[in-house]
């Protein structure tokens, strides 16, 4: 799930892998850093997983060679679009989300269906249990049904606490979501990680 | 054009390839690994790549022939090379992941479950691959069955002791084998085990853990 704030961003996911009844890994962040302004969020089928994010980086070093530049969170964004697109008859399952700053230094969203379809937006859960994650995040961060509700800017400790609350909160009715999560804070300064445990059952 | 998959296979028991993997004492980094032998066949499901690398694989036995022969090859061509270049854990199952992963694309899978294990620039490495291409690194892994009964046991003994000795990774191993061979009816008290080490990588066996059969009188109502 991730959250665009003023001028940061915040992206996290659990890091628990299944499959079915049993749990692959404990530690296997779904977030994969792809620079310092930009950070993807990917669920789904774990093979299409590393198959994708193998093939953005190498597109991302290509663009770096032709263009002696790093590609900006829109392009990425973009980029990923047409990638996912291009498999339209036998897509890649995945869902992703890609978080960071756009050209402007403010904090950007977008999140994508497995065929190609994007749009940006201020906050997205995605993954098993976004249907337990989204609602929250609509009330918290849309103010939806709230009345006379003041809309103050988000502040980065506040998002933060916000993620973690709503993760324990899945992972108590979600066997998908556990064990731990990955907070990734993307700022002008770049990514910062923290690490916050979830239970294990 | 016709073409033909797998519509049958042929299994090496239930209890594919399990696997464990501890750093050692000081520099004594090793990596050992488990996979119980074919009934009384003795055909092995552990394969040493070289020094550094292991494999071991469950699932369809022919698909598993054809990949060790494929590797086989491709360590030969390599020291042919004679550059200093040789296959790592880490490249081996980066590879055999995108082997796996294309051929489930294909709509053809190479039905089979791969461990691969070893000694990565010294740090010890441990990976998972299946038939869809599914991937990732643990500390310790099993598959199968050995999911189910043997994964929780070693996690719970790794997070005991993350440094734990050769010989305790091996006692561990032997005894999470005993429980899968009480517990699986289809299995046999007989395996190999792999360990690599930076002195280089061996697979053991067959060997037989003791089991003890003293409550099985005890137990009424099946007769």
């Amino acid at each position: 799930m991730a959250i665009a704030g003023e001028d940061f961003s915040v992206i996290a996911s659990d890091t628990r892998l299944s499959q079915g009844f049993s749990i692959h890994s404990r530690d296997l962040p779904k977030t994969y850093k792809l620079s310092n302004s930009t950070v993807l969020g990917a669920c789904g089928f774990h093979g299409d997983v590393l198959t994708l994010t193998k093939v953005i980086n190498a597109r991302l070093k290509i663009y770096e060679n032709e263009h002696h530049k790093k590609m900006s969170t829109t392009a990425i964004a973009a980029m990923l679009s047409t990638m996912l697109y291009y498999r339209r008859f036998f897509p890649y399952y995945v869902y992703n989300i890609v978080a960071g700053l756009d050209d402007e230094g403010k904090g950007c969203v977008f999140s994508f269906d497995p065929v190609g379809s994007y749009e940006r937006e201020s906050y997205r859960a995605g993954g098993s249990a976004s249907s337990m994650l989204q609602p929250l995040l609509d009330n918290q961060i849309g103010f939806k049904n709230q009345q006379g509700v003041e809309r103050l800017p988000l502040s980065k400790d506040k998002v933060v606490n916000l993620v973690k609350d709503v993760f324990i909160s899945a992972s108590e009715r979600d066997i998908y979501t556990g064990d731990g999560i990955i907070i990734n804070i993307i700022t002008k300064d770049g990514v910062q990680e923290e690490r916050f445990p979830l239970r294990r059952d | 054009m016709e073409t033909q998959f797998t519509t049958e296979f042929w299994r090496n028991g239930p209890t594919p390839g399990g696997l464990y993997q501890f750093p050692g004492q000081g520099n004594n980094q090793k990596v050992s690994q488990y996979g119980p032998a074919k009934h009384t066949l003795n055909l092995s499901r552990l394969m040493k790549v070289n020094d550094s690398t292991i494999i071991g694989a469950g699932g369809d036995y022919a698909d598993y022939q054809f990949l060790k022969s494929l590797i086989e090859q491709r360590v030969i061509e390599e020291e042919c090379l004679n550059d200093g270049f040789n296959y790592t854990p880490n490249s081996l199952y980066s590879w055999l992941t995108r082997v796996m992963y294309n051929r489930r694309s294909n709509f053809n899978p190479l039905w089979n479950v791969f461990v691969v294990g070893g000694l990565q620039n010294g740090e010890p490495f441990l990976g998972y691959i299946d038939k869809i291409g599914i991937a990732y690194q643990a500390p310790t892994i099993a598959t199968g069955y050995g999911a189910y009964i043997a994964q929780p046991l070693l996690r719970e003994a790794y997070e005991k002791n993350p440094n734990m000795s050769l010989t305790d990774a091996e006692r561990h191993i032997d005894r999470c084998l005993k429980i899968l061979y009480y517990r699986d009816a289809r299995s046999l008290n007989k395996y190999e085990v792999a360990i690599v080490t930076k002195d280089g990588s061996i697979v053991k066996g067959p060997i037989s853990s003791n089991p003890n059969w003293e409550v099985a009188k005890m137990i009424k109502g099946y007769e």
